[in-house]
């Protein structure tokens, strides 16, 4: 008899092969997001004009869903994981880019005056000053582009085979065996919280100078503007 | 390939306008199920918001919940309950409530908190009630934020809602699962314009949500 | 105008910033992903299947998955190197894939090949049918020996309905013209479109439905939407075990809409060594009907995995 843990042949892989899979097709895409979205929101904090024509933009963007690129680009792309992987990158870049203008806007003028007194030039100033202090609101957006991502890769499965984790859903129904997607299920919610849990220690690495500990921060703390929560995109 | 003439082929075609997978009814549904999932998040994120950033406690508790929500992915718990129970509305509701819940919750709760402490320490001494302190000061100063939580969950929703076709209810999803299986790019790409236009509709009601309701005093901020 | 130079603009460079991550991070995962096939799930080794490599597809439904098996066992048997590209979708994607040789081997079903191909071809015999599909077919593909394993689409109604209508193992598709209008009936989403689908059905009997519901492709959501009479009649597989399970009525055909659906490779002419052809013609002849509905049943009712079932059924037929 079939258990938890037997993956269906026609997947051609096993469980952790599927894991390493949703993960590959989940995390690429929001690397490629985040590279392509540190130049978009730097041209948007030198050219403040530009930044509500580009959130126009990319809200239409987000708001086709996944599958319905995933259906026009199988004619370019095959029934590949590039596929998947191309909406997913869409995606993570919208979310990111409003999470580096709000946190690279949010350095206080007179710290970049001081930068600027003690010499340093444009570019050094972004990399040294302007993008460590932007890196909670940076990390903020990748937090939430990380568990849409992971979420949506199993989307993949409807153009046969390419959702990685997601495919045992498509077995679960075609097969009548509901422990599939159970499975499918937790193991994708696992990696999800794993990878944020991840995100967060490497928040707190890079950010030694925020205040920690246990019970939240003091009011004060809460008085300052709160950024708000980044636009979110799930499974579509 | 053009994408502006499968919009307009799908769109002048007349037989896309009635009956039971007609563009009208099809957008009946997907509102239907939006509306109802957005209802459901909000009378459950919105007081539990509410209630721990006028108290300034749970800050961990709804972190934690935002986060496990937010983990669970929608397409498999769609599928996973179409598995268990069958098809019906319950497989669609569980996704689109827990995908609508963290965005609703967080931005409620960091509204809240936020609020600058003198104006509710100067209600708290004229001596207002705790409730009126909440409804009367803390939520008219939180509410540009709470709207734009709510904004953000009811965008994803639409576009969510989507994937109910894959377990053969109605929506606009309809149009793609239909179009991918009949490689029929006129549906797929008229259903992706249609949710896309919905998720500018949606835009714009909260956008005049904000200006009707939003006091002038805290706008001009 | 400018929105749209835009968006083609941030595209474009989207596209190239995410080859490039690609390739940069390729290798950091590839130690991720090492028990799977390298070369079938390389993004970009592209769709072409290797020379010499037999890429045996299938579509989204069990028994295809099972038929895919049988093939590609008998196939690597024989010493082919062997892939499988499986659940693929419907057959209006899986004949594109064939076209472009991105499959080479597909289990089809002769006569719904032959109405995809051609909607009003008339289906007398299946040498006929087999004949007019090698004349439809792309001149890249042909279809290999029938056997005699047959599967067809039906419109098959619930044991409720057959009760309420008086509808019997003698009623035809005829029979429906009255009552179809206050029904239901399911289907895979491209039923809703094909001939061998509501289409054929109102041209040849005359039948309407009141609505149609988009299930799967004769799979568990079909045979729970009949059961509980979501839908009152569903296009149903002919060698599906729950038809005798769940006393589902299976209407007469008289007109001959669902025509043949004996079970046939489809193969590219040059993806196929003349071995692979004897091989898989050897396959078909011994495949019959009951056969096929046994190994279905192993698989859709005692949960086992189909390709266990194709190398058990391959033995015991003697052909490994």
């Amino acid at each position: 008899m079939n258990g938890f843990f037997d993956i269906p042949s026609d997947l051609d892989n096993t469980y952790f092969g599927l894991i390493g899979l949703h993960l590959r097709e989940a995390l690429l895409p929001v690397l490629a997001g985040l590279l392509a979205a540190l130049p978009v929101a730097q041209l948007c904090v030198r050219f403040r004009w530009l930044y509500p024509p580009v959130l126009g933009v990319t809200t239409v963007f987000y708001a086709v869903p996944s599958l319905a690129v995933f259906v026009v680009l199988i004619d370019y792309t095959g029934q590949t994981e590039l596929t998947v992987m191309i909406p997913l990158a869409v995606y993570s870049l919208v979310v990111l880019v409003p999470a580096i203008v709000d946190g690279v806007r949010s350095v206080p003028e007179e710290t970049l005056a001081a930068s600027t007194a003690m010499g340093f030039g444009p570019v050094r100033r972004y990399l040294q000053v302007q993008l460590p202090i932007a890196v909670p609101a940076i990390l903020a957006g990748l937090r939430v582009a990380v568990s849409a991502s992971i979420s949506l890769v199993s989307v993949g499965a409807l153009i046969g085979n390419q959702g990685a984790l997601g495919n045992l859903l498509a077995d679960a129904q075609k097969y009548g065996r509901p422990e599939l997607a159970v499975n499918s299920v937790l193991t994708t919610a696992v990696l999800a919280v794993l990878c944020d849990a991840l995100l967060v220690l490497i928040r707190n690495l890079l950010t030694p100078w925020m205040p920690r500990g246990k019970g939240g921060r003091p009011k004060q703390f809460a008085a300052r503007r709160e950024l708000p929560e980044p636009e979110e995109a799930s499974a579509r | 390939m053009n994408v502006l003439n499968f919009v307009n082929a799908f769109f002048s075609d007349s037989a896309h306008w009635h009956g039971y997978d007609g563009i009208p009814q099809r957008l009946l549904e997907h509102v239907q199920y939006t509306l109802m999932a957005l209802g459901l998040a909000t009378a459950i994120g919105l007081p539990i918001g509410l209630l721990t950033g006028h108290t300034g406690r749970g800050g961990n508790a709804v972190a934690f919940v935002a986060t496990a929500a937010r983990a669970l992915p929608s397409f498999g718990l769609l599928v996973l309950i179409a598995v268990v129970v069958g098809i019906g509305l319950l497989p669609v509701m569980v996704p689109l409530v827990i995908l609508a819940i963290p965005p609703i919750l967080v931005t409620t709760y960091e509204a809240v908190r936020s609020v600058d402490p003198s104006p509710v320490d100067a209600a708290r001494g004229m001596g207002m009630h705790e409730a009126g302190i909440l409804f009367r000061v803390e939520l008219p100063v939180a509410l540009p934020l709470v709207l734009s939580g709510l904004r953000s969950a009811a965008i994803q929703v639409v576009s969510t809602a989507t994937i109910a076709a894959y377990v053969s209810l109605g929506g606009i999803g309809r149009y793609i699962i239909d179009g991918l299986y009949q490689r029929d790019y006129e549906k797929v790409v008229g259903g992706a314009t249609l949710v896309a236009a919905l998720a500018l509709v949606t835009l714009g009601l909260f956008w005049a949500a904000g200006r009707f309701a939003v006091s002038p005093g805290v706008r001009r901020r | 105008m400018t929105s749209t130079r835009k968006s083609s603009w941030s595209r474009t460079r989207h596209s190239g910033a995410a080859a490039v991550a690609l390739t940069a991070a390729a290798a950091l995962l590839a130690g991720c992903s090492s028990d799977s096939d390298d070369t079938s799930d390389n993004p970009l080794a592209g769709e072409k299947a290797k020379a010499g490599t037999v890429v045996v597809g299938s579509n989204n439904f069990a028994e295809s998955t099972l038929l895919a098996d049988i093939y590609g066992e008998a196939l690597k048997a024989k010493g082919l190197k062997v892939t499988y590209k499986h659940n693929i979708g419907s057959r209006e994607t899986t004949y594109g894939l064939m076209k472009n040789g991105s499959v080479t081997v597909l289990p089809e079903y002769n006569g719904s090949l032959l109405a995809y191909l051609d909607p009003e071809a008339e289906q007398q015999s299946a040498d006929a049918v087999n004949e007019a599909v090698k004349a439809k077919l792309d001149k890249k593909l042909t279809v290999l020996d029938s056997s005699p394993a047959e599967n067809k689409d039906s419109v098959s109604v619930n044991a409720e309905t057959a009760k309420k209508h008086g509808l019997t193992a003698e009623s035809t598709l005829a029979d429906l013209k009255d009552v179809a209008p206050d029904l239901t009936i399911g289907g895979s989403p491209e039923f809703q479109t094909r001939q061998q689908g509501l289409k054929g059905l109102e041209s040849v009997y005359g039948v309407k439905f009141k609505s149609f519901k988009a299930l799967d492709a004769g799979g568990p959501l079909t045979q729970a939407a009949l059961t509980k009479n979501t839908v009152q009649a569903a296009d149903v597989f002919t060698t599906d075990p729950t038809i005798v399970k769940e006393k589902f009525v299976v209407l007469k055909d008289p007109e001959n809409l669902f025509g043949f659906a004996n079970v046939t490779p489809l193969v590219t002419k040059e993806g196929l060594s003349k071995e692979g052809v004897d091989t898989l013609n050897a396959v078909s002849a011994k495949l019959d009907t009951k056969t096929l509905l046994d190994l279905d049943a192993q698989v859709q009712l005692d949960k086992k995995d189909p390709l266990d079932v194709a190398k058990e059924w391959l033995e015991s037929a003697g052909l490994v």
